[in-house]
């Protein structure tokens, strides 16, 4: 850059044509532009094949920054511990030999050394009360020292946010409880679901039940629209079979079966055997006629024959 | 509690926002065109002229934003939140009102707040497009570009110095140590015809063949005039302005370290005081390995003996 401050213009001056200011700047540039070329090509240029390179000398003119200049973190909790102890940093290996199943496993993550779900048998301790299990024990465990370091992170992330350390692609977002209330008076986001749901339902508030309003680009129609209980109809038809004492019984059975001593259903329970059998019989049929990949295995509906007293 | 960290779910997003982690030694500025409710013609032509000289570090809005009234202290925050989303330093806003025509706020912010303001109202402008010439002179884009500041009002007026240094870090580009030669091909020629005004040209380089080993230069007029009016202006308050001219220059200075011209480089080693109370004993210090085997040998010896005697 090279500035000139010996030329100036004065009023008389200004007010000339447009295109005389145009030539004495075009022709002032020129002269500057040259200066500049001259200072700049006399420093010593590095051959490269796209053109000659210079190093360029420290800037004169000083411009503000656009942010602070990074602060240091400070150091978390496990840092500091292991400063104290002596503790230094040591590298794992990617894969490691896992004695319970015999294979070269990862050392964190899908298919891991040491996983839980590999463990088939725990050895019962003196120490074992008899009601408990190891392996919920064990996931349960687990889950404590998750949120333990869930805890931990969280407090050093503070810290450093604090200080203005904060990483720049975390966001603390500040989700504290309300002083009076619980969790279920925390303003919840709205789901999709619920959004799509409301036009019909503030709709329907309207004289006519939202049949005549204009519907927006987008917009569904509302889902159980009117009607919201079945009434049998006064007068059957044919075929219809008998819908009034199909309905009684259902009412009457769910009232005998709450208020039984029986905890099996009889005629349920042989309805479901003879379901799952001729389920079976067709299976056995096309098993023994097409091959098993070709056919998408079918899992069993599974219903508990159990009623709750 | 409901989950109080937020972090990026993509690998994507995690980058980006790495990337706008604050630096120790900076690279260059982006910038935000935007403007305000009503924009002329003129304005209009301003704007996306700007913004294809900066095309590679500048973000264009392409909405009416109505909210905003830099000068006054509640208008800014929407800029400084797009500029927190976009991070951009540099903000351009352009607005046309009967009372300010033509109006181009130039801004520039630290730390994503507004850190100075320039109000100027743009005059007989000459668009990109219609100015012609031989087209294999126009400038590459992102080449660094030189400044000519011609006048001496440039000095003595408060508004212009200002004015300089915004348009020296809207047009300037990034920052580099080393210069290909070959590659300079823009000049940026600022003219102060009154103590408020600048007649501000942009022009290609031409560099023609003399005699000595540096070239001629020649002056083509590619890009936008315009006249620039300094309507306001607000200066950055000094404890900010401060903070934002500090250099990281400071932290490199080595302590320590003298040279000695026979023995090298020397530098003193300071014991601190240890206290040997408060040292943590862990189970593998050397010597009390040492003691414990020879412990062991001991009492191995001992047995022996006993064994030996019986």
């Amino acid at each position: 850059m090279a500035y000139d401050p010996s030329h100036h213009l004065t009023t008389a001056a200004a007010s000339r044509r447009r295109e005389e200011l145009r030539q004495e700047c075009l022709q002032k540039g020129m002269e500057l532009a040259q200066a500049v070329a001259d200072a700049l090509f006399a420093l010593p240029p590095t051959e490269d094949r796209e053109g000659p390179i210079v190093h360029l000398q420290a800037p004169t003119i000083r411009l503000p920054r656009e942010k602070h200049l990074p602060r240091p973190k400070p150091p978390t909790k496990w840092e500091l511990f292991a400063k104290a102890k002596g503790i230094t940093k040591r590298k794992k290996n990617k894969r490691e030999w896992d004695e319970q199943t015999q294979s070269w496993k990862r050392t964190y993550g899908y298919d891991r050394v040491n996983d839980d779900k590999d463990i088939p048998i725990i050895d019962a301790k003196s120490t074992d009360e008899p009601g408990v299990d190891p392996f919920a024990q064990r996931m349960q465990e687990k889950k404590k020292r998750v949120e333990k370091q869930e805890k931990n992170r969280l407090e050093n992330l503070k810290k450093s946010a604090k200080v203005g350390a904060l990483p720049s692609h975390i966001q603390l977002a500040a989700k504290a409880l309300p002083i009076t209330g619980t969790k279920a008076d925390l303003p919840k986001k709205s789901r999709k679901e619920d959004l799509e749901s409301v036009a019909g339902m503030a709709s329907s508030a309207t004289a006519s039940g939202g049949k005549f309003d204009e519907k927006l680009p987008g917009e569904k129609p509302p889902k159980h629209p009117g009607k919201h209980r079945k009434f049998l109809p006064v007068a059957e038809g044919k075929g219809m079979g008998n819908l009034e004492k199909q309905q009684n019984d259902k009412i009457l059975n769910s009232l005998l079966a709450r208020n039984s001593d029986e905890q099996l259903d009889v005629g349920k329970a042989i309805t479901m055997y003879k379901v799952k059998k001729e389920k079976q019989r067709r299976k056995d049929k096309g098993m023994s006629s097409k091959s098993d990949k070709l056919k998408a295995q079918k899992k069993p509906l599974k219903k508990s024959s159990k009623k709750k007293a | 509690m409901v989950a109080s960290i937020r972090v990026p779910k993509t690998k994507r997003a995690r980058r980006e926002l790495l990337k706008h982690a604050p630096k120790l030694v900076e690279t260059g500025k982006k910038t935000l065109i935007l403007h305000g409710t009503k924009t002329s013609a003129v304005l209009n032509s301003v704007l996306s002229d700007i913004y294809h000289l900066k095309r590679d570090n500048a973000v264009k809005y392409t909405k009416k934003n109505d909210n905003i009234r830099p000068f006054e202290s509640g208008g800014e925050s929407s800029l400084e939140f797009f500029s927190l989303k976009t991070d951009c330093s540099l903000i351009v806003y352009g607005s046309h009102s009967k009372k300010r025509p033509n109006n181009l706020i130039l801004g520039r912010t630290y730390d994503h707040h507004i850190y100075d303001l320039v109000e100027v109202g743009v005059e007989n402008y000459k668009s990109m497009a219609s100015y012609v010439y031989d087209k294999k002179l126009a400038p590459k884009l992102g080449s660094k570009p030189f400044f000519a500041f011609i006048g001496e009002h440039f000095e003595s007026a408060e508004e212009l110095k200002h004015l300089k240094e915004v348009l020296l870090d809207l047009f300037k580009g990034e920052v580099v140590e080393n210069l290909n030669l070959a590659g300079v091909d823009r000049i940026y020629v600022c003219t102060a015809i009154s103590p408020t005004t600048v007649y501000m040209m942009h022009c290609a380089l031409r560099l023609k063949r003399s005699g000595t080993s540096i070239p001629r230069m020649e002056l083509v007029e590619v890009g936008p005039s315009m006249d620039l009016v300094v309507r306001r202006h607000r200066l950055p308050v000094e404890s900010l302005k401060k903070e934002a001219m500090k250099t990281a220059e400071h932290a490199k200075k080595v302590k320590n370290v003298t040279k000695d011209p026979i023995q090298g480089r020397l530098g003193k080693v300071y014991m601190p005081d240890q206290q040997v109370g408060k040292l943590t004993l862990t189970n593998d210090i050397k010597g009390l390995k040492r003691e414990r085997r020879e412990a062991k040998k001991n009492k191995e010896q001992s047995k022996k003996q006993k064994v030996d005697a019986e």
